[in-house]
């Protein structure tokens, strides 16, 4: 075996690591991974008008559901609305790009539990719904979003 | 996901989310406020009890009592609690067959996603064959069983990043009240006890639930014959499995097959599968209808019906 080919390797392997390693505790999961193999389902969400009339009537659902009401009554609504879009966008392979925070940033300071990221869920499927999209569509993005439970929910 | 990607997909993430954390920055750098925002000062409900869960996701209850499909306990913990509350649910199943038909209630309690106990008592009803065998017409055998389930590693629904199911063990003790008669047919025991591990795992991208059951009994037809026999009176392990297809938000179908030991000579036993539909109008509700093939019970060949389960979940 070539003497130097295991330090080369054992010294890439820690470069990697330093590189990555604080920049993940800073900066956390990507909240908006692309995946371009998810535009056929973009298109089945109408594209980003489609997004951008969805989460109209998502923030409707949440300010109507009591569990998720108080998170968003007095938010700045238009700009929630137009970061989930982006947000969507990009994960379902779309021409966009996310400008906002990341997820962990996003909610550090808010109380959320399980029960409230599930009420949100809902709250999404009934717009997806009210919006025709079909089922088997819906469940590609939110298998995408379940995923950020673990940065979403902050409690316990 | 191979090392490689993973790196890659962490260094996209610096990038993208360096950027999203810079743009948040410049937000915030205009603002004064210390009072806490509405959203900040919203709260969750704070009652332990809860139904937080989403629709479907505790499974309906099987004939055991134990959470899962219509034959075969899943690794879900049942009832509509989430990890930080706590559960419930009550169930009544029929089952009728050309020749026999079969009782079933119970209900279960599960606490903060992690450990389920179930109760259910089933009354197996013999109809004609009891007055055949010299029993009496409707001679009944019935059965109370206590479970116990840990779910152990492992989130079937939210890890949608990872294939890998949720697992749970399970402990399930039963007692049939005919222990002259189980006796007269050959049965070892009036009494029993199941041990199994369940993998189950909603591949949410597919619109697909699978769970794969893996049980160690001596229990005959599921121990309404008793527990061993002539043929074998030891623990072996038998393969459960269900898959289920989502097709809305509160109907799914699917299919089970349940292996089962034949262990009395007499009255050879056949595996049990069904073809399911699930119906859960509300959180609350869920509603079971199964055609399922149950072969051979002790003299009647080829046993098929309707399975009907009604669940309330809290």
């Amino acid at each position: 075996m070539n003497p130097t080919w295991f330090p080369r390797l054992l010294a890439t392997a820690f470069a990697l690591a330093a590189a990555c390693a604080p920049a993940r505790s800073l900066a956390d999961e990507n909240p908006a991974p692309a995946h371009p193999e998810l535009l056929p389902v973009f298109d089945q969400f109408g594209g980003k008008p489609g997004l951008d009339a969805l989460m109209d009537d998502f923030m409707i659902a949440l300010v109507d559901d009591p569990r998720t009401r108080d998170y968003f009554a007095e938010a700045d609504q238009k700009h929630v609305k137009a970061m989930l879009s982006e947000q969507f966008c990009v994960i379902l392979g779309g021409p966009c790009t996310y400008t906002g925070k990341g997820m962990k940033e996003a909610h550090a300071k808010l109380k959320i539990n399980e029960a409230v990221f599930n009420a949100l869920v809902e709250d999404l499927q009934k717009a997806m719904d009210l919006h025709r999209i079909p089922f088997r569509a819906q469940n590609k993005l939110l298998a995408k979003l379940a995923p950020m439970h673990r940065e979403v929910v902050t409690m316990p | 996901m191979t090392p490689c990607n993973r790196t890659r997909s962490w260094c996209m993430a610096c990038t993208v989310l360096l950027g999203a954390v810079g743009a948040g920055a410049h937000a915030q750098s205009g603002e004064t406020r210390v009072a806490p925002t509405a959203a900040e000062s919203a709260r969750p409900d704070p009652g332990v009890f809860g139904s937080g869960k989403l629709i479907l996701t505790g499974g309906v209850s099987p004939l055991e009592g134990a959470a899962g499909g219509g034959l075969t306990p899943w690794a879900v913990i049942g009832g509509q609690g989430t990890r930080d509350e706590i559960g419930a649910s009550a169930f009544y199943t029929r089952v009728g067959v050309q020749d026999y038909h079969l009782d079933d209630i119970g209900v279960l309690v599960g606490f903060f996603n992690r450990l389920e106990l179930s109760i259910a008592k089933q009354r197996f009803d013999t109809e004609d064959v009891g007055a055949a065998l010299g029993l009496g017409r409707g001679f009944t055998f019935s059965q109370d069983i206590v479970g116990i389930k840990l779910r152990v590693a492992g989130d079937a629904v939210l890890a949608q990043d990872s294939w890998l199911p949720q697992f749970a063990v399970g402990i399930q003790y039963k007692r049939n009240d005919r222990g002259a008669v189980l006796d007269a047919i050959g049965a070892r025991d009036d009494d029993g006890v199941d041990y199994y591990l369940s993998a189950t795992k909603l591949y949410l991208d597919h619109s697909l639930l699978a769970n794969l059951t893996l049980r160690m009994t001596r229990a005959n037809q599921i121990g309404l014959l008793g527990f061993g026999g002539d043929r074998s009176d030891r623990h072996k392990p038998q393969l459960e499995g269900s898959i289920a297809w989502l097709l809305s938000r509160n109907v799914a179908i699917g299919a089970e097959y349940r292996m089962k030991p034949d262990n009395l000579g007499i009255a050879g036993e056949d595996d049990w599968y069904d073809a399911f539909v699930a119906w859960a109008p509300s959180r609350h509700v869920s509603l079971t209808l199964a055609w399922a093939h149950l072969g051979n019970i002790v003299i009647e060949d080829d046993q098929r019906g309707l399975y009907a389960s009604v669940q309330i979940a809290l």
